[in-house]
Parts: C-alpha cells; sequence; structure tokens
C-alpha cells in the first residue's frame, strides 16, 4: 500500500514529439484513480512510464516516497493487467499466476497458497490447471488480474483492461474490478476511454486531452462542473450540447449562433463570479446536458419562457428517447422520459435549468464562473 | 456435383498411389538386392522376391565392410550420427540464441548484423568450400568430428525461421515478463525456449537429415575410412576398379543408412507437423 504522485512528468520522443505536458497528480493510499480520454491522449503513455516501460522525458514518479524514475519495472513495487492479458501461453494459470512469486525467490507452500488465496478471491479454483488457451476472454482477464493480487503490490495499474471483452461481460468484470477494489484497497491506477468505466470505477477521475490534464476531480465534480469544453463533451452520454453564441446587447439572452431562437438567460439565480463573466456582448459557449434539458413539460417545471425545438429525428432508446434538432448553427439533443414520442416535424417545448447551464470561452474552451 | 467429387477422389487416389509406388519401388528392390547373396543379386533379370541372406550380409557390412578399402559399416554410421546430431544441436542452439540477440535487443549494427546472416543464405556450403577447406586443414581439423561437424553449424535458414516467430510474441508478453521481474535470460529461458518447442522439433529434423545426407564436405573432410561417414562410405564401397561390386552388400548398408533418418522423422513426426502448420501460442 503507498500513494503514488507525479510532479511534472512529461514525456516526449527525440526531443521533440511532446507527448505528455507536465502531468501533476496524487493518487492518495488506496484511491482509484482512472485516466480517460481519447486514442492519442498520452493516457497509456503515462501508465507505462509507471509501470517503467517506457522512460520518464522530465519530472518524478514517485511510489510510496520513492522516486522510481530510473527503476526497472519489477524494482517498483506495481502490478500491471494488459489489455490482451499477456498471459503466458504455455503455463498453466497457476504457473501464470506464481511466475513472479517463483522469480522473487519465494518458497513453494507460500506460493501455492497465495496463488489459492488469489484464486480463491477471483473464483478460480476449478481453473487452476488449465493452460490459457482453454479459457474464455473473461477467465483470462481474471487469472491476468490473479496474477496481479499475488504480488501483493502497492500500485495496481490496469491498461483498458476490459476493451477486448464484449459488452455484457464487461459490465460484470467492472462490477468485479469494483469489488475486487473494495475488499483489497490497493492504490489503483486505470487507464480507459470508455468514459462510462471512467464514472463507474473512479473514485477520482483524470481527463486527458493532447497530452494534457483538462481536469482532475471525482465523477461527479467531472460531470457537474466540466472544467473545460472538451471535457463537457467527452462525459456523459449523449454529449452535452455546446451551444455557440453571445449574450446579448441587454444582457438577459443567449443569442445562438447562425440564426438560431434567443435563449433566456436567468442571470439573476445564476453565480455572482458568472454573472460577471457573462457581460453583454459576450462571445461564448453555452453548454447544457441533454438529459437536463426539459421538453414539453417536465416536474417541477423550470420558470422561464420555453423555446421551441423542431424534431429532425426521435430515437428510441427503451427507458427514454432522444430528440434530435437544431438551433440556428447548432445541433441539439433533448432526452425526453419513455411516454414522449415526438414524431418528425412536430415542435417541442424546451425550457433549460438555470443550475444545469455551463459557460465556456469559446477561444481557450476554459470554463467561465 | 457429388459424381464428379467421387471421380475427383478416385483420381487423387491414384495419383498418390502412382507416386508411393515410383518412390518406393526403387527402395524395394534395393530392400531385395539387400537379401540375396552374391550369385543371386548377379541374376539376370533381377528377382522381386526377397531372399533369406539380409542379416549375414548386415553382419558383414558392419563388421567387416566391402569395395576397395573395406571398412566396418558400423563405425561410419557411428559417425553420421555424431556428425548429423552434433550439426543438428549444434545449429539449433547457435541460431535460437542470435535471433533472440537480433529480435528483443537494441545494439549497434543491429541491422547489419541480421542482413550480413542474411545473406549468407545465399551461400551454400558448395560455394565457399574451397576457402572453408583451407581454413579447417590450417586448423588440424581434417578427420575430427569437429572438422565435420563446425563448418555445417552455422544457419542463416535457421536464424530467419527463429526471427520470423519471435517476431510474432506480442509485445505485451515481453513487457509482462519484465514486469514480473524476468531477466533476459529468465524471459529465453522460460517463455522463449517453452515457446519455441514447435518450431525447435521440425527444425531438428530438417536440420538432421541435412547433416545426415553431407557428402560433398565429409568427402573433404575425412581421408581415412574409420572417420568417413555412412553416405561416403557407400559410394566407396563401390568398385571402381576391376573388381566387382558386391551389390548385395552395397544395398544392404543403404538400407541400414536409410534407418536413422527413418527413426527420427517418425519419432518427430506429430512436433514435425505441428512446428510447420500451426504455431502454438
Amino acid at each position: 500500500m503507498a500513494a503514488l504522485s507525479l510532479r511534472g512528468v512529461t514525456k516526449s520522443y527525440d526531443g521533440a514529439q511532446q507527448v505528455l505536458h507536465g502531468i501533476d497528480v496524487k493518487v492518495a493510499d488506496g484511491e482509484f484513480m482512472v485516466l480517460v480520454g481519447p486514442s492519442g491522449c498520452g493516457k497509456s503513455t503515462l501508465l507505462r512510464m509507471v509501470a517503467g516501460l517506457e522512460s520518464v522525458s522530465a519530472g518524478e514518479i514517485e511510489i510510496g516516497g520513492r522516486v522510481v524514475n530510473r527503476m526497472e519495472p519489477k524494482d517498483r513495487d506495481i502490478a500491471m493487467v494488459f489489455q490482451s492479458y499477456a498471459l503466458y501461453p504455455h503455463m498453466s494459470v497457476a504457473r501464470n499466476m506464481g511466475y513472479s512469486l517463483r522469480l522473487q525467490g519465494f518458497e513453494r507452500r507460500e506460493i501455492d497458497a497465495r496463488v489459492a488465496a488469489a484464486a480463491e478471491i477471483l473464483e478460480l479454483g476449478a481453473l487452476l490447471e488449465r493452460k490459457p488457451r482453454e479459457l474464455s476472454g473473461g477467465q483470462r482477464q481474471r487469472v491476468a488480474m490473479g496474477r496481479a493480487i499475488v504480488r501483493e503490490p502497492s500500485v495496481f495499474l490496469f491498461d483498458e483492461p476490459l476493451s477486448n471483452l464484449d459488452a455484457k461481460l464487461r459490465v460484470q468484470m467492472r462490477l468485479e474490478i469494483q469489488r475486487l477494489h473494495a475488499r483489497l484497497r490497493t492504490t489503483s491506477l486505470y487507464v480507459t476511454h470508455d468514459q462510462i468505466e471512467a464514472m463507474t470505477l473512479a473514485q477520482r477521475v483524470m481527463v486527458l486531452n493532447g497530452g494534457r490534464a483538462e481536469q482532475i476531480g471525482t465523477p461527479g465534480e467531472v460531470y457537474d462542473r466540466p472544467a473545460s469544453m472538451f471535457v463537457a463533451s467527452f462525459i456523459g452520454s449523449p454529449a452535452m450540447n455546446l451551444l455557440r453564441g453571445r449574450v446579448s446587447a441587454d444582457g438577459q439572452r443567449f443569442e445562438t449562433a447562425g440564426m438560431g431562437p434567443q435563449l433566456p438567460l436567468p442571470m439573476e439565480r445564476l453565480p455572482a463570479a458568472l454573472r460577471a463573466a457573462l457581460q453583454p456582448g459576450r462571445d461564448c459557449v453555452l453548454g447544457v446536458r441533454p438529459e437536463h434539458m426539459q421538453g414539453n413539460g417536465g416536474t417541477p417545471p423550470e420558470p422561464g419562457e420555453p423555446v421551441s425545438l423542431e424534431v429532425e429525428t426521435c430515437e428510441l432508446l427503451g427507458a427514454d428517447n432522444l430528440a434530435h434538432g437544431r438551433w440556428g448553427g447548432n445541433e441539439v439533443v433533448v432526452r425526453l422520459p419513455h411516454e414522449l414520442r415526438p414524431a418528425r416535424g412536430e415542435r417541442i417545448a424546451v425550457r433549460l435549468p438555470a443550475a444545469r447551464l455551463h459557460f465556456f470561452d469559446p477561444a481557450a474552451g476554459t470554463r467561465l464562473g | 456435383m457429388i459424381e464428379n467429387r467421387k471421380y475427383f477422389n478416385l483420381f487423387c487416389h491414384a495419383m498418390l498411389l502412382l507416386g508411393v509406388a515410383v518412390v518406393a519401388f526403387p527402395v524395394y528392390v534395393a530392400f531385395c538386392a539387400a537379401t540375396m547373396n552374391e550369385q543371386e543379386v548377379f541374376s539376370v533379370p533381377l528377382s522381386l522376391v526377397p531372399s533369406t541372406h539380409l542379416f549375414a550380409n548386415a553382419a558383414t557390412v558392419w563388421n567387416v565392410g566391402t569395395g576397395d578399402a573395406a571398412s566396418p559399416f558400423g563405425k561410419m554410421l557411428l559417425n553420421s550420427v555424431i556428425t548429423a546430431l552434433v550439426i543438428s544441436v549444434g545449429k539449433i542452439a547457435i541460431s535460437i540464441i542470435s535471433a533472440y540477440a537480433i529480435v528483443f535487443f537494441r545494439f549497434p549494427f543491429r541491422r547489419l548484423s541480421f542482413w550480413l546472416i542474411f545473406v549468407t543464405l545465399m551461400l551454400p556450403v558448395e560455394v565457399r568450400i574451397f576457402p572453408t577447406v583451407q581454413v579447417a586443414a590450417t586448423l588440424h581439423l581434417t578427420n575430427t568430428y569437429a572438422g565435420l561437424t563446425l563448418p555445417l553449424i552455422a544457419s542463416a535458414t535457421a536464424t530467419f525461421l527463429f526471427r520470423q516467430f519471435f517476431l510474432t510474441l506480442p509485445n505485451e508478453l515481453i513487457e509482462a515478463a519484465r514486469i514480473d521481474g524476468a531477466g533476459p535470460l529468465r524471459f529465453f529461458w522460460d517463455v522463449v525456449l517453452p515457446l519455441s518447442k514447435t518450431n525447435i522439433a521440425s527444425l531438428f529434423v530438417i536440420t538432421f537429415i541435412y547433416g545426415w545426407n553431407q557428402y560433398l564436405w565429409p568427402l573433404l573432410m575425412s581421408s581415412t575410412a574409420p572417420m568417413t561417414t555412412a553416405v561416403v562410405g557407400i559410394k566407396s564401397m563401390i568398385s571402381s576398379g576391376d573388381a566387382a561390386t558386391q551389390w548385395h552388400l552395397v544395398m544392404c548398408a543403404t538400407m541400414i543408412a536409410m534407418l536413422p533418418p527413418l527413426v527420427v522423422v517418425l519419432a518427430m513426426q506429430r512436433w514435425f507437423v505441428r512446428g510447420l502448420v500451426d504455431v502454438e501460442k
């Protein structure tokens, strides 16, 4: 058990191509931190640097109070679960799990005991003598986790461990990883491109984009107060509506770009800092999540006048429906309850809740207020 | 459609049988000749029914030999077995290690060394035979096992084969081993070698037969009969002068010389096929 801290961790190839721009984060002892971002954002590189599989160009990585920049992976007291599981094909499950202990010179009895304990946690007891090729994807994934568990490391590193599994198994393994962490309380760093995995597993999330940490916070914070337009659009499904436009001259309305409708701005109910930022005539981006917009009513209904939206398509998802439309140059998605199914061309009245509005600077992409 | 398939199958089997007959018939004739005594073997036409002198012939060949400079065939056979074994084990050991170095390590001139090895594929023993003989003779390797085997051990083909196999090992496997704490030698011994089993087996069969069938090199390297190999020995049994060749003994020696490769192929057949067809990964 140990804390993990990254200080100004930078990665560049050939000194020219910068992949990571100074990442600073402290993962507390026992915390489950998820790195999430689109492909190519540097999240896997960061994880591999912590593992010792990639060199650190600048900055420091500290595990349990020791700077590990120049240490071999095996000396860093970490264990890693790979996307392809990376099990040794010719070894049985038990030998796969016990291999690192064997190399460390543990006694046979101790190895067997630890493997048996891990197998019990992961319900692998009946499979210990099988070879990896005789296992299903989910079972292989569990063996890969077992191999990490038996080492009793300070830090677990997960590199997109669920992305090779089918959707149903992924949900199941997600729960198992949660249970496992609740039981072992080992500091964990988990890389994924799937924001649902990030939201469900993480105690804290780091959203990476283009080699920079856009936001670090709890899943709730990242969802409720996205620090940038990128985070706002990346976290949440369907993505947040980001409406370009400007504050009207009287400061009471938001004029959507492309001759769209004017949305009422409930200035008196916005926080003071935000009010100060929203000067009349200012260009900005208004963000509001589809699930926070009220289409055709809602309980209790938001005060203020509704804005009309012509439905272009309506997707039926089962529990709820997504109405797609357009306000000027902006595409708009509204999540409607199950019983509301507007037809194409029908108009719905949309209300925007004041507490759920986000404003961003259009050039920098940063949050206002 | 089904009718067509049936005739096609018949045709295929007929061709197969014909092929087997073409290959097997000379072997059968040799076998018949090996069972005859001197009178029978020189009768015209040669009988296609085996006679009863096989073991007597075998004993003569084994202990005494035949031909101008008769020498016990048993010793030559032993030489052949030793030579072929050393060549195949040496070839596999050296090429698997060099392939490991070329694939998994980053060192200066890595690409150059690979291409140098690759280029020697184009230079079989026969092409570079005179300089090689000169070197071996200068090192006093003539009429020694070292002389018979060493120059044949280096193998670009085997190195290339192992390299291709190593390249298919997933990168994550190597990284997992690094995190588990396996150093380069550990990784080689615990992971790479076991995974190469089938490749090693099929290479062993191929190189054993390659070593066994060497003719030109042992001919140049061994000037005395006790240090020559079975294949060269058989040639020396065929009389070049006025004396009649004792064909029944020569054929018997041929039969004996065919046995060790046969045993190797049969014993390794399962592995051999697996190594060529599907690589266990």
